[in-house]
Order: structure tokens, then sequence, then C-alpha cells
């Protein structure tokens, strides 16, 4: 019973870890994406969509990948050259691309005969759960590390990348001069312009692919409206929690989706009404953020220019 | 390497012309620096140096005129562009990451592969021993004083292999100790071949350091003269255009009674440093005291916590006798205590910078009057006056004061201040960033005041006007007075050594 | 060998574009501005519409018809308003202060909560106190659930963004919680449910209308003086301009912030009672549905300006209205007007750039 209820905690984190890790890459070059859960929403459609159409897993991952970098380009183009309000900004991204995602999902479904879409056996077979021989099959171990569908290996992989760029090479410095300090970074020479569009489109992919992962596995292939329902927002603030550091966010995202399948793990004999336990994970949210704005001290906190545009001739 | 180029032309200018929306910040500047030389670039606040500089190290892109280095027309299109080209700029306000170690900082954005930290270190403290610097490699910024960090701005350049140099008025925020300090290494860059500028608007250091002087006025540059065949009054009257006497007046005056007593006044900051460590003094009717050290060393902290602004862990202030400690600046106004505090960020908390003089008037008064809504007719009445006799530069009162120029934001400020006819006026950096004209101006108003009785604290940084300006001086350094001296009678180097932390005692009796 | 004359070569050419300041546009020129920006998102939108194989000026045509075809269509577009003004006049307040209210959502739900006690509860109380009941309730229910990111903004500086999109949430789970629990609705089978208010408990309707359009129009005037011409209304602006300044000026900035998220707060509580009681006619999840959200765009594109954001309602409602007709007249989905509202915003917040800025294309010949 517990193994099972780490087994769906990681499956229920996964979407947080690629909006966590997408924000952390927004956040280190000083943009505050509130856009995430937009950016998610498009990636979600545009990986279903293209998974429904062309019944191939790698390619509708790599069309959440391309969405989520076009949005992340359209938000950069206003914040970073047009120097738009990054509040403002993230905000209309969140509405739009929710709005653009459920537009696009009642379009195709009034194409169906069915009224519902729902991906085919043969795609769901590709994102099935690996089984790697002798590793999968070991006790404990094998169900616990081995035997999950690919969107989970990836995220890890990604957020070990992530750690190492930052703390060890030359690009994730720079990068992160340039979240403390754009002028100083500027003067240092450092394509300032250059790198904020390259790490803010990444980052908009990488919530890309986690928008995907909500129809796909977590709806188990079905398309319904808003399926991203919030991710976003709490992926916003587990980048708090994970104290801007992408192999913290592996560990925050799943502790985070322990909370959203708790309440189908807890004994009927709890008398706990559903909607507290749907609740919960909003509300430690809220109590992370109160905590970490209480400890000052606390070593890392956000990126020093975070938040605010840059203007090379201001003066 | 390439045989020595000495004293052949490191950069050339020709007809360089810049313009910020309407305000013209260059307009047709020639300039020309050679190796193995130091030159000058001097001129009032306003009149183009940091422009144009800030184009030659790629900052800003010139919108007119030609750039040779070596005598090659070039396009300086960015930092990295400057750096090829040999030009490394020190900013007046440094260019570096806070969080990061000096060893980050100095390799950061250059081209090279990463470096193994252990190699680099060794490079760098290579570099340093060879023009006397002294750094520590892993120090963190944001733990450093000004002039280590001046430090590591001057390792950042030389590392990247500059050999023409930018330093934006460098000794601004340094002790005269500290001062000599760099100049002596720039002299050691200039026997070694560099071409180095440096900008300012002290007289006496141009004189100090220069080979040749460049003059800029109201982005136009003037005239460049050879440092050994001119002086300083020469040298002003091309800075301002028109003769001038350098002279502050300090007018006597008769009556002398306490009005502020500061008894161990101890303040931390934010982040649980100490600001101000024990401090103590009393300020007199009618009299300047100026308050003299390093950027940093408790000067903020000082205003803010007379002023109610700023939380104090222990001590007294006693405002004619009557405690003001942990009042709020609106219990102090209630107390009847008039009091004015004139802070050094004008634009950030002495005004509102998107609103007009009107309403900027209104952040004085608006709370008086009974009834919910705001009384804007006689701020605008105010505001209007305030135009003519200070003969401020503006369109209208309801221009939002961010669109006009520091010396006018500074009149609109102290002039508001000076209006609610306070007894005690408290002044941080009041000419910082202000020309030549409106400095003396402003010098003016608070003779002025002090002729009238008001007790002023004048938190300078300028020892040469606090010498002229102040009654006392008192020194700060490190949170702690060294010393409250006559200012008649102690000398700059005096000052210097206090504010590096020798006691008044130490200092004035080795004389 | 000649390194400097080979650096001095890969230094580059000036780019083609860069961005320099401007003088800065005049009021009348920035107005001009953003109207070109409004027009280039409706072109923007129509070939959205375009690439989805639709006319275009059809769609539009249908859009702007919609709400006027009959005095019952104009009516809804009415109804869609309502809200939308109230919390947009709402979160005006915060975001004058720069405290980025985002929780309008669950201010909302809040005050819909607390006025539907009264309304559920206590509905033998005479019409007019009941009324009068509900709207304090909501107003208070709002104001508190503003009251606490407030709280923690001026103790420890919590960051109020995120900290008022989980009360969004977690206010939204509240109804829940109260629907599937003691507020359930024993006559209804089914899906869980919270009971119709009585008639009692029912706002009146002015001119087919629910009277919360009144309640809105006189919020435009109310919050339009309060701003501009009122002490407490000077303090917000200042404090939003720089606390410091305001800290300078002996405001008491801890007691401002709490005193204008409560309004705020407040406010949007309000739009949730007139949401429940005037529209819904009982307590659902769907209360707030967006428009917390909407609301912020609406407040932004007005520029905190009460009469203006009359002026952008009116076109969300216009816009929200005619989608749901073109849907039913060409099956082209109501979300469509999310998407006409985000380009929207997107254009114009893109166009606030060139009041201050402008793109300089490098000069032939200079070289």
């Amino acid at each position: 019973m517990f193994l099972k209820f780490i087994v769906a905690a990681i499956v229920s984190g996964t979407p947080l870890l690629f909006g966590t890790l997408g924000e952390i890459a927004h956040e280190k070059c000083g943009h505050l994406n509130l856009g995430v859960e937009g950016m998610m929403s498009i990636g979600a459609c545009a990986g279903f969509m293209t998974g429904y159409y062309t019944d191939r897993f790698w390619i509708a991952i790599l069309a959440a990948f391309a969405a989520g970098v076009l949005s992340a380009l359209v938000y950069a183009f206003l914040t970073v050259t047009l120097m738009a309000n990054q509040n403002v900004t993230g905000l209309t991204m969140t509405i739009f691309g929710i709005g653009l995602s459920n537009f696009i999902g009642v379009t195709v479904l009034a194409t169906t005969s069915s009224g519902t879409l729902k991906l085919s056996e043969h795609i769901m077979a590709q994102m099935g759960n690996i089984h790697i021989p002798v590793l999968s099959d070991l006790p404990v171990v094998g169900q616990l590390l081995f035997s999950y569908d690919p969107f989970v290996y990836v995220g890890v992989a990604i957020a070990l990348a992530m750690g190492f760029y930052y703390n060890h090479t030359k690009v994730g410095l720079n990068v992160q001069a340039i979240g403390e300090n754009p002028a100083a970074a500027d003067a240092a020479g450092i394509r300032v312009t250059k790198l904020k569009y390259l790490n803010i489109m990444i980052g908009g992919g990488i919530c890309g692919i986690g928008g995907a992962y909500c129809p796909m596995i977590i709806n188990g292939g079905k398309w319904i409206s808003d399926s991203v329902d919030g991710l976003g927002w709490i992926a916003v603030a587990l980048v708090i929690f994970a104290m801007w550091s992408p192999n913290r966010a592996i560990f925050g995202s799943f502790v985070f989706g322990a909370l959203r399948v708790l309440k189908f793990y807890v004994p009927k004999s709890v008398p706990v009404p559903a909607a507290i336990y749907d609740m919960l994970p909003f509300v430690i949210t809220a109590l992370v953020l109160i905590l970490t704005s209480m400890g000052k001290s606390m070593g890392k906190s956000q990126p020093a220019a975070c938040g605010l545009n840059y203007f090379r001739e201001e003066r | 390497m390439e045989k020595t180029q000495e004293n052949s032309c490191a950069i050339q200018c020709q007809g360089i012309r810049k313009v910020f929306g309407t305000v013209v910040a260059n307009d047709n500047i020639d300039l020309e620096v050679r190796y193995g030389e130091i030159l000058a670039l001097l001129g009032e606040n306003g009149s183009g140096k940091t422009t144009l500089m800030n184009m030659l190290s790629g900052i800003y892109h010139p919108d007119e005129g030609r750039i040779l280095i070596d005598g090659q027309q070039v396009d300086i299109s960015c930092p990295t562009d400057a750096m090829r080209l040999g030009i490394g700029m020190i900013h007046q306000h440094f260019k570096l990451v806070d969080v990061f170690s000096a060893m980050d900082n100095i390799v950061l954005g250059t081209e090279e592969k990463k470096i193994k930290p252990k190699i680099l270190r060794q490079k760098i403290l290579d570099i340093s021993h060879q023009f006397g610097l002294e750094v520590d490699p892993d120090k963190k910024i944001r733990q450093m004083s000004v002039s280590e960090k001046q430090t590591v701005e001057i390792l950042k350049v030389l590392y990247r292999g500059a050999r023409i140099l930018i330093l934006d008025e460098p000794t601004a925020v340094l002790t005269p100790q500290e001062t000599e300090k760099l100049f002596a290494i720039l002299r050691s860059m200039r026997e070694q071949g560099a071409a180095i500028i440096i900008i300012s608007h002290k007289l006496h250091e141009v004189m100090d350091i220069s080979d040749r002087v460049t003059i800029l006025r109201k982005g136009k540059s003037i005239e460049t003269v050879n440092t050994a065949e001119t002086n300083e009054k020469a040298l002003t009257e091309k800075m301002v255009g028109r003769p001038v006497t350098l002279e502050i007046e300090r007018p006597q005056t008769e009556k002398h009674e306490r009005i502020l007593d500061v008894y161990h006044l101890t303040v931390e900051r934010e982040d649980g440093t100490t600001a101000l460590d024990d401090v103590s003094f009393t300020i007199n009717t009618g009299e300047i005291l100026g308050v003299a050290g390093v950027a940093g060393s408790g000067q903020k902290e000082l205003c803010e916590s007379i002023a109610g602004l700023m939380p104090v862990k222990e001590g007294a202030i006693l405002h004619k006798k009557q405690d003001i400690i942990r009042k709020t600046p609106s219990e102090i106004i209630e107390l009847g205590i008039s009091m004015s505090f004139v802070p050094e960020d004008r634009l950030g908390m002495g005004l509102v910078a998107s609103m007009g003089m009107t309403d900027n008037m209104l952040l004085k008064t608006y709370h008086r009057g009974k009834g919910p809504f705001i009384d804007r007719k006689p701020n605008r009445e105010l505001a209007e006056r305030l135009v003519k006799e200070l003969e401020i530069v503006t369109p209208d009162v309801e221009t939002p004061v961010r669109l006009m120029s520091g010396g006018n934001v500074q009149k609109v400020l102290l002039g508001r201040e000076i209006e609610s006819d306070p007894n005690l006026l408290i002044t941080a950096y009041p000419v910082r960033g202000l020309d030549i004209n409106s400095s003396y101006l402003i010098y003016d108003l608070l003779n002025e005041q002090k002729k009238k009785q008001v007790a002023i604290l004048f938190i300078g940084e300028d020892l040469d006007v606090l010498l002229e300006l102040s009654d006392r001086i008192m020194v700060l350094c490190h949170g702690q007075i060294t010393g409250i001296v006559d200012a008649k009678e102690v000398t700059k180097e005096q000052i210097g050594l206090m504010m590096t932390g020798s006691r008044a005692e130490e200092v004035l009796g080795n004389e | 060998m000649n390194k400097q004359a080979e650096d001095r070569k890969k230094a580059g050419k000036e780019p083609l574009i860069r961005i320099t300041k401007r003088a800065e546009l005049s009021v009348r020129g920035a107005r001009l501005l953003r109207i070109g920006a409004f027009l280039l998102a409706l072109a923007a939108g129509a070939i959205f519409i375009l690439c989805l194989g639709y006319n275009p000026f059809l769609i539009y045509g249908v859009i702007l018809s919609g709400s006027f075809r009959s005095a019952m269509a104009v009516q809804a577009m009415v109804k869609l308003m309502i809200p939308l003004l109230i919390s947009a006049l709402g979160i005006t307040l915060a975001f004058k202060m720069k405290f980025w209210n985002i929780g309008a959502e669950g201010q909302i739900i809040m005050g819909a909560i607390f006025a539907s006690y009264f309304a559920l509860f206590h509905d033998q109380l005479p019409h007019p106190v009941l009324i009068l009941v509900m709207l304090v309730a909501g107003f208070v229910g709002g104001g508190l659930f503003g009251l606490v990111p407030a709280y923690f903004k001026a103790k420890f500086n919590t960051n109020e963004t995120l900290f008022t999109l989980m009360l969004n949430y977690i206010a939204l789970n509240t109804i829940v919680l109260l629907r599937d629990g003691p507020w359930r609705d024993p006559e209804s089978p089914g899906f869980p449910k919270i009971a119709r208010f009585s008639a009692n408990a029912t706002l009146d309707r002015v001119f087919g209308v629910q009277a919360g359009w009144i309640i809105g129009l006189i919020l435009v005037v109310v919050i339009a003086v309060y701003l501009k011409y009122s002490k407490q209304g000077y303090e917000i602006r200042v404090v939003g301009e720089s606390q410091a300044t305001a800290r300078y000026a002996g405001m008491n900035v801890k007691k401002i912030v709490l005193r204008t998220m409560f309004l705020s707060g407040g406010i949007c509580g309000v739009a949730g009672v007139c949401q429940a009681a005037g529209s819904d006619i009982t307590l659902a999840t769907s209360v707030a549905g967006g428009v917390g959200f909407t609301a912020i765009i609406v407040a932004w594109l007005g520029h905190l300006e009460p009469l203006e954001i009359l002026l952008f309602t009116f076109f969300f409602a216009v816009l929200e209205k005619g989608s749901t007709v073109a849907q039913s007249t060409y099956g082209l989905s109501s979300n469509c007007a999310s998407v006409l509202q985000g380009i929207i915003l997107f254009f114009i917040l893109g166009c606030e750039f060139f009041i201050r800025y402008q793109f300089t294309v490098r000069k032939r010949g200079v070289r």
C-alpha cells in the first residue's frame, strides 16, 4: 500500500517537476513568469492533439515542447524586447493559454462522432511504464525506481542537467549573473538579450512537456478541458520551496505529488471530506510562502533582478 | 606582443553625437588619447562625460560620429567588442554581481573555456602582484568594502588584457589615502604603456594625476590642454564657461542653542549588522554640522533614525529635551517638532517620481485639514511660488518630477522642506549629481537657513566642501564617531585618516 | 600574428535594429497608439479566426450584433458586466498600490459564501434588511480574505501574488466542502448541490436586470473620487510609487496596505454577492468562474482608471456574450472570447513600449 502511494506520488508530481524546472529557468535569468499555467496548457493541448493524430509518443512530446517554446517566445518578446510588465504578461499568457487549449479541444471534439477524445491504444502503449529486464523485476526497488512512464525519467534527467548547468558551466554562471545584475552581466560582455531569450524559451518548452503529461498520463489519455488544473500555479510556488535549485525541485515536486494523491490512500475510516485533501497542496504552499518569507537569512533567495526588465541605455 | 606603441594614438573620437529622447547628451565631441598617458576628462555633472565613455565601452551606441582605435575606424556595438579592442571601463556604480566571489566576477563573460579554480586563483594573484593590487579571490562581493570592490573592477579589466582603461569618477567613494593608492596603481600602468582616461570633476586630482585634460561642457568638447601648462582656476572657467569664484561662504551666527542631542545611539540594519555603534553628539542652532565618512559608514542610518524612519536599538535622541526615539515620522510631526529631512535618494524617498510638483508638495501637507479629501489649491500655489523663487525649470507644476533635471529636482525637494520652516534640517548628499552652479545655489540656500538660526546636519562626500561649509565636522567610520572637530582647524588628510579609523586625539595630536 | 587587427575585424557591425529612448509620447499620442494596437489585435484575431476556416468579418459581426439583437441579449450582456466591473474596480485599489492582488477569484467566492449564509439560514428577515445584511456580509467576507495576504505582506513581505493565488483554490474548495457537507440541499437528488435562494434573498431587478449594475455604476464614481480626491487615495498612490517615500512622509504603510486590501477584497466580495444573489440565485462552485482573472486584464487595460475600466468591461462583456452567440450560430467555441482577450492584451502590453522607446534602424553610409 505504502509503496503504491509513493509510486502514485511520483507520477502525480511529475508535471509539477516540469513546471517548476521551467519556472526556475525563467527566474534564474530574471523573469518572474506567472504564465506557467498557460504555457503548460498550450503544451498539453499540442502534445495531446499531436499524439491523437500521429499516434507517435515522441513526436507528441516534441510538439508539446515546441508549443511551450513558442508561447515562451511571445512572453520573451513582450518582456525582454518590449519590456512589458512581467506580472501582467504572465497572467495574460495564462488566460490566453487556457482559453486557446480549451478552444482547440472543443473544436476538435466537435469533429468526433463519439463525443470524447481518447488516445489510441497504440500510443498509450508507447508511453506506458517502461520495463527493463531484471531491474524492473526487482522487488520494491524495481517498482520504486525502474517502472515509470518515460516522462518521469525525462523530468529527472532535465533537473539533473539543469543543476549541472547552473553550478558547473560557464553559461550557467553567466545566466545567474543576468538574474542577479543584468547591467553587470552586460558590462562584462555577456549577451544578455540572447541568453534571456534562450533560457525563457527552453523553460517554456519544459513547461510544455509538463503540460502534456496532464491529459496524456494523469487523465489516462482522455481530453478534458482545464486539464492542467492549477498545477502551473503550484509550480510557481514550488520554485520558492525548492529555493531555486533544480535538484531540490525533484524532491519538492514529489512531496507535492504525494499531497495530491493522499486522499486515495487514507483509510476510509478517517472521516475527512475530499475537499480538504484537494485544498491541502494549496494550503501547504501558502504556509511555505509564509515560512520562507519569515526566515530572511535562509541562504538562497530569489535572483535579485527577478521581475525587473533590463534596458541597457537606462539612465 | 607587438612593439610597445609608445605615444601612438590609442583612441580617437570624431564628431560623436548621442541623443536620449529630447536630451542631447553628446554633441560633436572630439577626443584623443595616447598610449602611455593619463588623460583626464573634466566636466560638470551632466556635461556628457559618462555618456561618451559608455559609447567607448559598448554600453551605448553613438548616433553619429567615428571612433578610431589604433588609427583604424571601429564600430563598438557591445561590451564584448570593446573588450576585444582592449578597452576596459571601470564604472562609477560598480557592475559586480553581489552574490558571486571576486574570482567569478573577474572571469564573468569572458570567452575562454572554464578554468579550474586553482589555476584561475593563481592567475588573478599574478596580475594583482604585477600592479600592486590586493584582493582575496574567494571573497564574496557583498562582504567587500567600496575600495575592495573597485580593486575587483580594475582586476576585471586587467584580466581581459585591456590596454585602454577608462575610470568613471573612481575617487568619489575613496578616502584621500585610498585615492593616493589608486593613483600609484594608475601611474604604474602608465609606465607599462597603458592608455588611461580618468573622469573627474575634482580639480586638484586632475592636476595631480593627468598628463593632459579634455574639457567637456554641455555635451560639447571645449578644449584639450596639457596639465603642466594650466591651473585649477583656468580649468574651472573652461568647465563652467565663465569666471566663477570657488569660495563657499561660512557666515557667522550669534546664538547657539542645543537643539538635538543624540546619546549612545546604536542602530542595526535589517540584515543584523551594526550600522551605528554608540554614537553621541549635539547639534546647535545656527550651525552646520558636517558629517564625513566613507560611503556606507552609517550616514544613511544616522539620518533615517533621527527622522524616525529606522528602528533604533539603543540610545536616545532628544529634540529640545524631548525624546523622539521609537516615534514614527507622523508622531514626530504631531509633537510639533519641525524637522526636515532631505534624503539622498531624492526620487525614491524624498519625492514621488511620477507625480508633478503640486502632488509632491502635498506629501508634507496632505494630512492637514479636516475631512477625508485633499486640498490641492494651496499646494499648487506653493509649487508655483517655488518655481519663481528658486528658478526651477519645468514646463508646469503638473509635469512629473522625474522628467526634470537633477538640479531642479533637488530644488523642488529642498524648497519644499525649507518651506515648512524647520528648526532642524538634515541633508544627505544634497549636491550629488548637481552641476557647479546648482551646487553653489544649494550651499547658499543652506547658509541662508543657518542665518535664520536653523540647525543643519550636512552629510557630504566632497571633503573640500565639507571643510569650507561646515562649522564642525563629525567623522564616521564603521558606524562609530572617530572625532568631532572644528572645521577651521583640521586638514583634509587628517579627516581622511579619521575616516579610516584613526581617532581624532591621535590624528590631531601628531601634528 | 597581428591579433589586434584581427580582433578589430571581429568586432561587430552596428546591429541592424536597436532600441533607443525617445521623447515621451503625449497623452494624446499614447491614446492613438493604444487604439492602433487595439486595431492590430483585432486584425491578429481575424487571422486566427481565418485559420480556423471561418470568415472573420462574419464572426466579428455576429459577436458585435449578438449582444444587441434583442432586449434580452442586452440584459444578458449587462449581467455579464456586473461581476467583472465590480471586481475590476476592487482590483484597481490594490494595483494602484502595486499590491499584486490576483486573488479576486477567491475574494469573490468568500463574499458569496458569507452572503449565502444569510440567504440560506436567515431569509426570514425583511427583504431590504436581508439584502443589506448580505451585501455587508459579502463585503466583510471578501475583505477578510483580502486581509490575510495583506497581513503577511506587511509583516513578513510574503509574496502576495502567489499567496492570493493559493487562496483562490482554498476558497474554491471551501464551497465544495460546504456543498458536500453542511450546506448540501437534502431535497436535491443526484449530485450534491446547495439549495436555491428564496425570492426574499434574491436581488431585485431594475429594468429587467438584477440590481448589481446600479452598485457597479455607483462604485465607478465612488472609486474614481476616492482615488483622485481623498487623502486615503493619495496615500495609496504614494505607497504604490515608493514605500520609502510614503514612510518618509509619515504614512503608516502597513496600515494603508491592510486597509486598502480590505477594501479591495471587500469590493470583490460584493461582486460575489451580486453574482450569487442576482444571477445564480444559489451558491455554485462557478460563482467566480474566472471573472477574477479577467477583471485583472480589464483593470490593466483601463489603466486603473474607473471610467476606462467601465468601457473595457462593456467591451469584454460584448465579446463574451457575442462569442456564445457565435457558438450557437457557427459552432465556434465560446472559449474564443478568452483567446481574443489574450491577443488584445498582448498587443496593448506590447504597444506601451513605444510610448518611451523606439526602434532605430541602422543608417547606411555612416561607416
